[in-house]
């Protein structure tokens, strides 16, 4: 389109001069030539800003996701540029829409699929509680069957509020520490799910 | 001349007598019952004859009716004639002992996972069916979940107290 | 169903490789269609023969139904075909006031129409933009989805949400519409069509998108007609069958418009159809809006008709009159008991004839609701669609076909 679709009545002019921004450095001790950081901020800011999501889409919220991917909320602005639907190449499981028990079992094997460390966000209110749909067939909740980092609720939620889930799950991805996968409570997490 | 409920009755009548009845027409729409072995024909019959001429299925659900002993269950067939604009519905009863009904699927090709749904949903068991098995339950459920007698909430779940919901 | 397959891999006598290999499009698959699953047994590319599962997101709405007044099914039928919830909300009251015999003034069928038909407007945009991104070309999507957010600020002006709507009440709206409201459709109705244009030179003449699509799932119409099709996929193979035109509903029959109709019924035709639609779609809103703009003096500001058991009283009468307060509180408790009967009535929905099937027994529940929804109707047909086509063109058919996960399952 040749020029820029305003639909608010009275637009206000954007303030374009920080459009661009800069992840900011870690904290760290810098010389002549050399700065001197944690390994796991360095991870972490690389990993926050890069995020590769698998689309779990299953219903009315993953039209919502659409809208969010599309260029009016554009999420790939925040670094998850290429969404994938293969498991072994995506960091973060967006589950989007009511799962019901049919799906229970793809979900988990799409989750065990992935490849540490991974990161699994719930939009909408169907995926974080079951939602509206108190039925015999909808599961309760994702976490029923897969254990949950950052629940997005709403039915569904507004692209601001599924870009806020989503910088939520950059916070924590930023201040993981690179031992938490091996350790106890993670073990302990996993096994409470029966995932070895 | 335009076709009215009133010529679809009347040829009804003549053609299969006693057992077509209870023909009532609730807010314009022609809706009668039929004998429950008789459905292919009556079906059969709506659709061919030039003047009726019943080709399109738009519909065929079940209804479950607990209080009406050797009736409990009903297969609903909604039919449009699309030349002529006309809708009619019409209904089988059958026992909840014995709930076999004769399949449409060699008439209509829609009714083919309508049937499987009706079946899912009340365990109407629809006779010489290609492929009767659940299609949006689990493969595994042993109830029929849309019959009156069995609760919407799943009875296994922790997290909401029904004392809450005004179902304890 | 299919003749023989002649198999193009001659494998040696005893050999243990299977001449078939079973490729499963399972459950979660890219581009966000919905949940369902089709296993098919491919030789080399060509389908010999495909077999579809659904129900991963079965909802129960119609269980559920059973339960809630007739007010609280509204969001319900939202989540239907959620790409086009307005029209099935305004579907269910449709056939709710069927059932109470209740006669909507016109300015109510009007601003109805005018919100259908941005409805089937969004939803036939995702459907051609997403049959964009399935042959490869993803800057359609991505262009159009802007005019589809205009299209959501209209909803959020009236009802306040975006896309599982719950718009309207039985016997009109729950408020009138805002003069912001008609800012923002007039805003629309002038900058969409040049949109709507640039769409078009992107694909309908596109060497690529036409050597994918022309001949991918055709089907005659007398086995479309067989199979139960309606909507779109129906009009692509021929048959002119429009709910809108055939039992007019809020008022059609007031508005004068075209039902675009294709030959062979491919994915192609199937395109063509929903863009002229979408076309047809904005000639009626342009003179429903006219005709909104006709009414003068008290006829100008209604935007309900009055049903008293069903549609809350102002509140400045429920604070002050017994009766308004009696009927709030049976409102909103849900204690209203519905008139015996028994009644079907559909609309045409995004994808065809959605209908409504519902009984009452005179309680403050529905005793039975069915949802005869299109999509679920329509998929059976799609083994017949694919079956000696190439796995690339099931793809095709698939998106063309249009269909919604949450339409399939309810």
């Amino acid at each position: 389109m040749s020029r820029p679709v305003r639909f608010n009545i009275t637009p206000i002019e954007a303030n374009i001069s920080d459009a661009v921004s800069v992840a900011e450095a870690p904290d760290g001790y810098a010389g002549e030539g050399f700065f001197t950081t944690k390994l796991s901020d360095v991870v972490g800011l690389a990993r926050k800003n890069s995020l590769w999501p698998l689309p779990f889409a299953t219903s009315c919220c993953g039209i919502e996701f659409m809208a969010t991917m599309a260029s009016h909320y554009d999420l790939a602005r925040f670094g998850a540029e290429r969404v994938g639907f293969s498991p072994r190449q995506c960091d973060l499981l967006m589950v989007m829409g009511t799962i019901s028990k049919k799906m229970g079992p793809v979900l988990r094997q799409v989750y065990l699929q992935m490849a540490e460390p991974r990161w699994v966000i719930s939009v909408g209110a169907c995926a974080c509680s079951g939602g509206i749909f108190d039925t015999y067939s909808v599961l309760q909740g994702i976490d029923q069957v897969i254990p949950v980092d950052v629940y997005v609720p709403g039915c569904p939620p507004r692209p601001e509020a599924i870009l806020d889930g989503f910088m939520k799950v950059q916070e924590l991805v930023g201040q993981e520490s690179i031992r938490r996968r091996n350790s106890d409570q993670y073990k302990a997490l996993m096994n409470s799910y029966g995932i070895e | 001349m335009a076709l009215t409920n009133e010529h679809v009755q009347q040829r009804l009548s003549e053609k299969f007598g006693a057992i077509v009845s209870n023909f009532e027409e609730p807010y314009g729409m022609l809706s009668f019952e039929v004998e429950k072995d008789q459905n292919l024909k009556v079906l059969q019959f709506l659709h061919d004859e030039a003047d009726l001429g019943f080709q399109f299925l738009t519909d065929l659900c079940a209804v479950n009716y607990p209080d009406q002993i050797g009736r409990e269950l009903a297969v609903v067939y909604h039919l449009h004639n699309l030349k002529d604009n006309l809708r009619i519905r019409f209904k089988v009863f059958a026992p909840v002992a014995q709930p076999d009904v004769f399949t449409a699927t060699k008439l209509y090709s829609a009714a083919n996972w309508m049937e499987r749904e009706t079946y899912d949903f009340f365990g109407v068991n629809f006779v010489g069916h290609p492929n009767l098995k659940r299609i949006l339950n689990v493969d595994e459920m042993d109830y029929f979940p849309l019959r009156k007698e069995f609760p919407l909430e799943d009875q296994t779940r922790i997290d909401k107290d029904d004392q809450m919901f005004g179902r304890g | 169903m299919t003749e023989h397959h002649q198999h193009h891999i001659k494998l040696p006598e005893g050999s243990i490789e299977k001449q078939t290999t079973t490729l499963n499009m399972g459950p979660t698959h890219p581009a966000t269609h919905g949940v369902f699953q089709n296993i098919m047994e491919l030789d080399g590319e060509r389908i010999v023969s495909a077999e579809q599962t659904v129900g991963y997101i079965h909802r129960a709405f119609e269980k559920l139904a059973e339960r809630r007044p007739l007010n609280q099914v509204t969001p319900i039928t939202d989540r239907l075909n959620y790409c086009s919830s307005p029209i099935n909300n305004i579907g269910w009251h449709l056939t709710c006031e069927k059932l109470l015999s209740v006669q909507t003034p016109k300015r109510v069928d009007y601003l109805r129409i005018i919100i259908m038909e941005l409805a089937r407007i969004a939803d036939h945009l995702i459907c051609n933009s997403i049959m964009g991104v399935d042959t490869g070309a993803y800057t359609g999507f991505m262009y159009i989805m802007q005019y589809r957010e205009l299209i959501y600020e209209i909803y959020e002006e009236v009802c306040g949400s975006r896309l599982t709507t719950n718009i309207g009440r039985i016997g009109g709206f729950e408020r009138d519409f805002s003069n912001t409201a008609f800012t923002k459709l007039e805003k629309f109705l002038k900058e969409y069509p040049a949109a709507l244009r640039e769409l078009e030179n992107l694909f309908t003449r596109n060497r690529i998108f036409m050597d994918r699509t022309i001949g991918a799932g055709p089907i005659s119409a007398e086995r479309a007609l067989n199979y139960g099709f309606t909507g779109p996929n129906l009009r692509a193979a021929g048959v002119d069958y429009d709910v809108r035109v055939h039992t007019p509903y809020s008022s059609y029959e007031d508005f004068d418009f075209k039902v675009p109709v294709g030959t062979t019924g491919d994915s192609y035709d199937r395109f063509l159809v929903r863009n002229g639609e979408m076309w047809e779609s904005l000639s009626i809103i342009n003179q429903a809006y006219q005709k909104i703009q006709g009414f003068k003096g008290t006829d100008a500001d209604v935007y309900h008709a009055d049903v008293p058991e069903y549609y809350l009283p102002k509140k400045e009468d429920v604070y002050t009159k017994m009766e308004a307060l009696i009927w709030h509180f049976k409102i909103v408790m849900g204690e209203v008991e519905m008139p015996k009967g028994e009644v079907y009535s559909a609309v045409e929905g995004g994808n065809g004839e959605l209908g409504f099937y519902l009984i009452s027994d005179g309680g403050r529940t529905p005793f039975r609701l069915h949802f005869r929804r299109p999509s679920f109707i329509y998929y059976q047909a799609y083994s017949e669609l694919v079956v000696g086509g190439m796995l690339s063109d099931a793809i095709v058919v698939m998106s063309s076909l249009n269909l919604i996960a949450g339409e399939l399952d309810a």
